[in-house]
């Protein structure tokens, strides 16, 4: 029987050490794994790292991947999620002309519509700033490219768990 | 030849300890209680070096003649002894040189503890003389490692190494230490490490767990256990023992399991895998619960999953709950450490018999005697086979010896034929399959067991990946036997080419030097046999000589070793012809 594919959200809690990123993509790239996107972060624990890793795959890999993630040393813990569990988002910026904004009226409505924020403006550019859902952000990119965009980056995405992490009772428990 | 130390020094250091990073790794070294290790000196190490030159009557340091030499010799001596073996290089291509032995040892779950040089640390990125990124090279083939640039840090990332190498499932560590590290000055204290937040090296074992494993082996009546090298590694071979005798089941060895339990017990089995045993193979197919024990489901042991023991209850003792449900998806899994897994299901197991399944593997083996082992050991043709070297080996060890093999037809020959009657007896390359590996390996072995025998058994073609350690066996008087098993080819290769690739002998034929004049040039005394009636008395001498002797032996050049599960097949479908 074939498995779906389906999106997951590994998150993995992690000591502050360097070569611990390179450590767990390899984990990744050895299985020829496509990462979607990855995130690193401080999180609610002081002096604990919290990654979040967006890979589309079947769920019983993703099970062996966060087996194998947990394995290393420096892993506190590692979960999975399907998209469901989780509450998530990404962010994105725009740097656009900026004539565009006072030449282009439609351009304005965009920016309303969409609840982007205008991080900064100058004579040359303006940044526009938004956190929302891939697809809120992929349909604003296409609105805003039918009249040129200079520069736009999106963030990877982040995500808190509906379930309780438990990782301070972890640590807690290991001492 | 001993130094004299610099008393001053060390009296100085030991009041003050301040000292400096290098005399601080070789004092760390000491208090993890290493007296063995193996390494190659070069600028970014030499700091470190001329520190074992101060402390050399009290930590032996020995000159391999490559860096891959040091690594396996690190690997041999902890396979035979279960302590860590430390292996030393400098930065660039000693680090690199290491890694293949690294790699093994990561697949094979070896504790060692490589420490490497680096360049300066302002140096580093710089493309330095000597540089390569180690630690982003071995990260992959690694159980932990770490670069250390100041030489406070130098006492806690030793201690951590230890601690991760030898602790849970073992594995390989590696600490890059940079060149100013070990030439500042720190205050050194030694605390072992006994724990790391993050890390849980032995899972719980659940009580839960192991009556649901002993319900299902009370009820079986056809039980069969498969272990690995989990259990050597867990010191668990007597109660693997109590086990097997108690419920009375069929127990089959994976190729680093060999060894837990004497060959000539009654309930063994035999060998799982592309070439083990007939018996066990077939009968993997044919069981109502399969017992896994400290093994990994290695495609090599299970040959095509999809009809691997489909028929079983599958119950999986293993210490890395990684390796649950990875390959074969486990009806019970129990976790934790071997030596009280198997203590906890003794208990639980009712005492049992199972005589008429235990016949079938009787019946089994009888065929395969006929058909192959008859022919290997008792050979009625005129050429040499590998079977009968090896036969010839167990009359003079007992079964004593400990068998170092490289990688090929030789390997699988040795692990099918040799008689164990010690645990950690079978030193080989199982999961990277390194050529290579023997030689120094077998080096490594001798030094951690002095008292044992070892025999490297070895084939042409892996003998000439590392036959620079001749130098180190020269050196060192150290007082290994190699036997190579000579048939001027490299012989598992070919063997696949005759039989898939249609006899295309494509770069597998070996036109080959004069051994005996490579072995005596470096003043190993040496024999070479290529008739039966020389075969008995050359291996008699070899085993009874003490000091290091080769042994070649020039067998039957297209020999095959069956049986064979061809690759991705299934155990059923194993091959005796």
């Amino acid at each position: 029987m074939k498995e779906d594919i389906q999106s997951f959200t590994i998150s993995i809690y992690t000591e502050n050490n360097i070569g611990l990123l390179n450590r767990i993509s390899a984990i990744f790239q050895r299985r020829h794994i496509n990462i979607e996107s990855l995130t690193t972060s401080q999180s609610e624990i002081d002096g604990v790292n919290r990654f979040v890793i967006v890979v589309d795959m079947t769920e019983t890999n993703a099970s062996k991947i966060v087996k194998q993630i947990e394995k290393q040393v420096e892993t506190i813990r590692a979960y999975y999620h399907t998209e469901d569990e989780t509450i998530f988002t990404e962010s994105c910026m725009f740097k656009i002309k900026s004539d565009l904004l006072f030449n282009e009226p439609q351009i304005q409505n965009i920016i309303k519509e969409s609840n982007t924020t205008i991080v900064t403006v100058n004579k040359e550019f303006f940044v526009l700033e938004k956190s929302g859902r891939r697809n809120e952000i992929e349909s604003l990119r296409r609105d805003l490219n039918a009249f040129g965009i200079m520069q736009f980056v999106r963030s990877g995405r982040i995500a808190v768990t509906k379930d309780q992490m438990k990782i301070t009772e972890l640590l807690t428990a290991s001492k | 030849m001993k130094t004299q130390t610099i008393n001053n020094k060390k009296e100085v250091a030991e009041k003050t300890q301040r000292i400096t990073g290098s005399e601080a790794i070789v004092r760390s070294l000491m208090a993890e209680g290493v007296d063995i290790l193996y390494g190659y000196p070069g600028g970014a190490i030499m700091p470190v070096y001329d520190e074992l030159y101060k402390f050399q009557d009290r930590i032996h340091h020995v000159l391999t003649r490559h860096e891959q030499g040091a690594a396996h010799a690190a690997q041999g001596y902890a396979r035979i002894s279960g302590k860590v073996g430390v292996a030393m290089a400098t930065s660039g291509p000693g680090a690199t040189n290491l890694i293949t032995g690294i790699a093994d040892a990561q697949i094979d779950s070896t504790p060692i503890v490589c420490i490497t040089g680096q360049v300066f640390s302002h140096l580093l990125g710089s493309d330095a003389f000597q540089e390569t990124d180690i630690v982003g090279i071995s990260t992959p083939v690694t159980k932990w490692n770490c670069q250390v640039t100041k030489a406070e840090d130098i006492p806690e990332a030793i201690a951590k190494a230890f601690y991760i190498a030898k602790s849970g499932r073992p594995g390989p560590v590696l600490v890059d230490i940079t060149k100013d590290a070990q030439v500042s000055e720190l205050d050194f204290k030694y605390e072992k490490c006994t724990g790391i937040r993050s890390y849980k090296p032995i899972p719980k074992t659940s009580q839960e767990s192991v009556n649901a494993a002993a319900e299902l082996i009370n009820n079986a009546k056809k039980p069969m256990i498969v272990w690995g090298q989990g259990v050597v590694l867990g010191k668990a071979e007597a109660e693997l023992k109590a086990v097997i005798e108690k419920a009375g089941i069929p127990a089959a060895w994976t190729i680093l399991g060999a060894s837990a339990l004497p060959t000539s017990h009654p309930l063994n089995i035999g060998m799982v895998g592309m070439h083990g045993n007939y018996a066990p193979n077939k009968l993997t197919n044919e069981c109502d619960v399969l017992i896994a024990i400290g093994m990994r489901f290695d495609d090599r042991v299970t040959g095509s999953l999809d009809t691997y023991a489909k028929q079983a209850k599958i119950i999986h003792f293993d210490i890395d709950p990684a390796e649950i449900n990875k390959n074969v998806q486990a009806d019970v899994a129990v976790l934790g450490n071997s030596k009280e897994s198997l203590a906890m299901l003794l208990d639980a197991l009712n005492k049992n018999a199972h005589e008429a399944w235990l016949q079938e593997f009787k019946d089994l083996y009888a065929i395969e005697f006929e058909k192959v082992i008859k022919g290997d050991l008792h050979p009625t043709k005129e050429g040499l086979t590998m079977g009968e070297v090896l036969k010839q080996i167990n009359v003079e060890s007992k079964g004593n010896a400990a068998i170092v093999s490289d990688v090929g037809q030789h390997q699988m020959i040795a692990c099918r034929y040799a008689d164990f009657n010690v645990s950690k007896s079978n030193i080989t390359s199982g999961g990277l399959g390194t050529m290579g590996f023997a030689l120094p390996a077998a080096i490594g072995a001798k030094m951690a067991a002095p008292d044992r025998e070892v025999v490297a058994i070895i084939g042409d073609g892996g003998f000439q990946m590392n036959i620079q350690e001749l130098g180190t066996i020269f050196q060192q008087k150290t007082a290994v036997k190699i036997v190579v098993l000579n048939n001027e080819f490299l012989g598992m290769v070919r063997q696949w080419q005759q039989l898939f690739f249609d006899k295309r002998y494509a770069s597998t034929e070996m036109t080959n030097p004069n051994f005996i004049a490579i072995a005596e040039g470096y003043y190993i005394k040496a024999k070479k046999v290529t008739k039966r009636e020389e075969l008995a008395e050359a291996v008699k001498e070899m085993m009874e000589s003490k000091e290091s002797y080769f042994l070649e032996v020039c067998v039957e050049k297209e020999d095959n070793v069956f049986p064979m599960i061809p690759s991705g097949a299934s155990v059923s479908d194993v091959r005796l012809s």
